[in-house]
C-alpha cells in the first residue's frame, strides 16, 4: 500500500496473498509469457503476475493514507500528497535507469522528497560511515564518518543510529567500531557479526523459440517483469535431493534492441536483414532465484591489512555452498531445459556440473546476513525488532538482520522490516526506553 | 553518433544485466565495462550528464583509410531496405560507433580493436590483390565476393579463416550500432517504448500466430 506493488493474489502455498486492496493491478502477459503459460500447465508449473513496486494505476490517495496511519493527521496529508506526485506507469523508458514519473519505487524520487520537505530529514551527501559511536552509558550516540570532499573526520550525534548500509558495510561498520567496551566491534559480543552471510542461489540458460519468430508486430515492452513462475514442488520436498526452493523469472518478447540484436545471424545484406528481422524477439531467457541456507563457512571479516583510501579496514569474505544450493541450481537449469523443449526451443548447453550452473556468490546482488536476528543474545545480533542485543538503540534497518533468505527478492521485506522496525523504536522512545 | 550516445549503450548493457539480459540470454556482449585483471585502474565513470566530443575521454583509432573501408562494409552488411527513404547505416554514423567501441579501455573493446582494424586494413589490401582498387571503390558484385570468403555463410577456404572472426565481430558491432538508431528499431519491427495510457498485451493477430486465439 505504502510503495505501490502490482500483482495478484493467488491462494498458492508458499506464495502468501497481500492484505485485500493492497495490490494493484498486473499488467497482461506477453504474448510469449502465455505460450509458455499454456505449454508448461502439465508439468504443474504455475505461470502467475508477479510482485513488482511499480504503479500500474494510481495509489488510492484518499484511503490508503488513512489505513497507513490511523489517527495522524500529519503522516495522512503528508502520505496523501507524496501519493499525489506519482503518476500510473506509461510503459516505457527503462524502470532500471530510473523513473521520473514516480511510477517505479525508488527511495530516492519516491519517498525521499517528501521526507526532506517536513523540514525533519537532513541528508549528508559523500560521507563514508566509518564507525558507530558508544557513550560511557553503553548506548549509541553517533556516527563518524569521513567527508570525501575535504577528507576530514566529522561526527553526528544522536538518540539512535540505524545503520542501513547494505549488510556488506553494516557489517564493515560494526566490525569497525571497537572500542574498550566492544573490542571486537560494538553489538558483536555474540561473535556473529559478520557471519552467516547469504546471497540467492542463482542459475539461468536461454534458447531460441520458432514459434516467436515472425510475431505480428506490436508493443511487447510493458514494465519489465510481467509474470513468473513461484516455487511449486514443495509437496515433493523430500524426493528432490536438495532442501528449500526458487521461482523462475522468463523473458521473452520484441524487447528495445541492444548491442546484442542481430548479432547470431549470417551472411550479409538483404538476406541478412531478412533473419534479423525473422530472429528478432524469437529468444527465450528462463532465471532461477532461490533459497540459500545460512552456513558456517560463509562469513565476512575485516582484513587485517587491506585498508581503503581512508585507511578503514575492508572486509574479506569467505563463502561455501552447501550441497542443497549446488543441487539446487542443477535443477534449475534442466528445469528450464525441459520447459524449452516443451515448447519447441533449442535450448542452450545445460551446464557440465553444478558448480558450473551455479551464479558467483554475490553476483545476484541480494547480499543479507551478517546481523542475524533471534531469540537470544548469544546466537543472534539483533532481537526481534531489529535492535542489536547489545545496544538496543542501534538498529540495523537493512538486509543484515536476515537470518534466512527465502527465494523472494529481498527489497520488499527489508522495507517491511525496517518499517516495523522504526515503528517500535518511536514507540520504545516515547515510552522513554530509549 | 557522440560520446555521450555510446556512454549510453554502454550503460544499457550493463544496466540491463540485472534482469533483462540475463533472463533473455542475450548474446553476451556486455561485460564490457569489466576492468582489466592485472588490478589496473581505467579511472573513475565520465560525468553522465555532460556532453563529450568524440576522443575526448580517450583517442579514437581509426585511421582515415580504416574508416572509408569500415563505412563501405557497414553498408553493405545492412543496406537499406527502402534506398529512397531509409538513410544509408553509415550516415547514421554506425562506423563512429565502431571506433568508439573500438577505442575504448575495457577488455571487450580493446580485444576487438585489432581484430577490426587488421581485418579493415586486410579488407583493402586483398581488394587490391584482386581488383587493383580499394575496398570503398569496388562494384557491389566485387565487394560481395571478398565478402562471401570470409562471411561464414558458406564454409570458409582455409586461407580466408582468420578473416572470418573480423567479419563476425564487425558485423556484430555495426548491427549493434544501427538497430539501436530510431530507423534501425523501425527496421526490426521494435515499437516499444512509446509512452501509452494502457499496457494492451499481446495483439489478436499475435495471438493467432501461437495458437492461443
Amino acid at each position: 500500500m505504502l510503495v505501490g506493488v502490482y500483482g495478484s493474489n493467488e491462494g498458492l502455498e508458499n506464495t502468501p496473498d497481500s492484505p485485500n486492496g493492497t495490490l494493484l493491478p498486473p499488467p497482461k502477459a506477453r504474448a510469449g509469457e502465455l505460450y509458455v503459460k499454456k505449454h508448461i500447465a502439465k508439468f504443474g508449473l504455475p505461470v502467475i503476475p508477479i510482485h513488482r513496486a511499480v504503479l500500474s494505476t494510481r495509489q488510492d490517495h484518499v484511503n490508503f493514507p488513512k489505513r497507513l496511519h490511523p489517527n495522524n493527521a500529519k503522516a495522512q496529508r503528508i502520505l496523501a500528497e507524496a501519493m499525489q506526485a506519482r503518476a500510473a506507469c506509461f510503459w516505457a523508458t527503462d524502470c532500471g535507469r530510473g523513473c521520473s514519473i514516480k511510477a517505479n519505487y525508488q527511495s530516492t524520487t519516491v519517498h525521499l522528497p517528501p521526507a526532506l520537505a517536513t523540514g525533519n530529514l537532513d541528508i549528508l551527501c559523500n560521507a563514508h560511515a566509518r564507525e558507530v559511536t558508544v557513550g560511557s552509558d553503553g548506548k549509541a550516540n553517533g556516527v563518524i564518518y569521513i567527508d570525501k570532499v575535504t577528507g576530514q573526520e566529522r561526527a553526528v550525534k544522536g538518540r539512535a543510529v540505524i545503520l542501513a548500509a547494505s549488510s556488506g558495510e553494516t557489517a564493515r561498520i560494526l566490525l569497525n567500531s571497537k572500542s574498550n567496551r566492544f573490542p571486537s566491534g560494538v553489538a558483536n559480543s555474540s561473535g556473529l557479526v559478520g557471519k552467516y552471510i547469504m546471497d540467492t542461489v542463482g542459475a539461468s540458460l536461454g534458447g531460441s523459440v520458432p514459434a516467436f519468430e515472425n510475431l505480428p508486430v506490436h508493443n511487447e515492452e510493458g514494465a519489465g517483469t510481467h509474470v513468473y513462475i513461484p516455487w511449486w514442488l514443495y509437496k515433493e520436498a523430500s524426493k528432490l535431493g536438495f532442501a528449500r526452493g526458487y521461482h523462475i523469472e522468463f523473458g521473452t518478447g520484441r524487447r528495445m534492441p541492444s548491442l546484442g540484436t542481430g548479432g547470431a545471424s549470417p551472411g550479409y545484406g538483404k538476406s541478412y536483414k531478412e533473419e534479423v528481422r525473422q530472429k528478432y524477439g524469437a529468444g527465450i531467457g528462463f532465471a532461477g532465484r532461490g533459497e540459500m541456507i545460512p552456513n558456517k563457512d560463509s562469513f565476512c571479516e575485516l582484513d587485517p591489512t587491506v585498508k581503503d583510501k581512508w585507511g578503514i579496514s575492508v572486509l574479506r569474505f569467505n563463502w561455501k555452498w552447501s550441497d542443497h544450493e549446488l543441487k539446487q541450481a542443477a535443477h534449475m537449469q534442466q528445469t528450464f531445459h525441459m520447459i524449452i523443449e516443451a515448447i519447441g526451443g533449442k535450448p542452450g548447453n545445460v551446464s557440465r556440473t553444478k558448480e558450473e550452473a551455479i551464479a558467483s556468490p554475490g553476483a545476484i546482488i541480494h547480499e543479507v546476513g551478517g546481523g542475524i536476528m533471534g531469540p537470544d543474545q548469544r546466537t543472534s545480533v539483533t532481537n526481534q525488532w531489529n535492535q542489536c542485543w547489545d545496544v538496543p538503540n542501534l538498529l540495523l534497518n537493512d538486509g543484515s538482520a536476515f537470518c534466512s533468505n527465502a527465494d523472494k527478492n529481498p527489497t520488499l521485506t527489508i522495507m517491511a522490516l525496517a518499517w516495523r522496525a522504526s515503528d517500535h523504536l518511536i514507540e520504545e522512545m516515547r515510552k522513554g526506553n530509549i | 553518433m557522440d560520446r555521450r550516445q555510446a556512454i549510453k549503450w554502454l550503460g544499457a548493457a550493463v544496466a540491463a544485466a540485472a534482469v533483462t539480459e540475463s533472463v533473455l540470454g542475450a548474446p553476451k556482449e556486455p561485460g564490457a565495462l569489466s576492468i582489466e585483471g592485472s588490478g589496473k585502474i581505467i579511472g573513475t565513470d565520465p560525468v553522465l550528464n555532460k556532453q563529450y566530443v568524440a576522443g575526448e575521454l580517450w583517442s579514437l583509432t581509426l585511421t582515415p583509410t580504416q574508416r572509408i573501408a569500415a563505412i563501405a562494409l557497414i553498408d553493405l552488411i545492412l543496406p537499406p531496405d527502402d534506398p529512397a527513404n531509409d538513410k544509408l547505416a553509415s550516415q547514421l554514423g554506425v562506423q563512429d560507433f565502431i571506433d568508439e567501441w573500438i577505442s575504448a579501455p575495457y577488455v571487450n573493446c580493446a580485444a576487438d580493436k585489432p581484430v577490426i582494424t587488421e581485418g579493415l586494413d586486410w579488407i583493402d589490401a586483398e581488394s587490391a590483390k584482386r581488383f587493383q582498387k580499394k575496398f570503398t571503390e569496388l562494384a557491389e558484385v566485387q565487394k560481395c565476393q571478398i565478402a562471401d570468403d570470409i562471411c561464414g555463410k558458406t564454409p570458409v577456404k582455409k586461407e580466408f579463416k582468420a578473416y572470418q572472426n573480423f567479419f563476425g565481430r564487425f558485423r556484430s558491432l555495426a548491427a549493434g550500432g544501427y538497430y539501436t538508431t530510431p530507423q534501425g528499431m523501425k527496421d526490426v519491427g521494435y515499437v516499444g517504448n512509446r509512452p501509452t495510457l494502457n499496457f494492451d498485451g499481446p495483439t489478436p493477430e499475435a495471438l493467432k500466430h501461437l495458437g492461443l486465439a
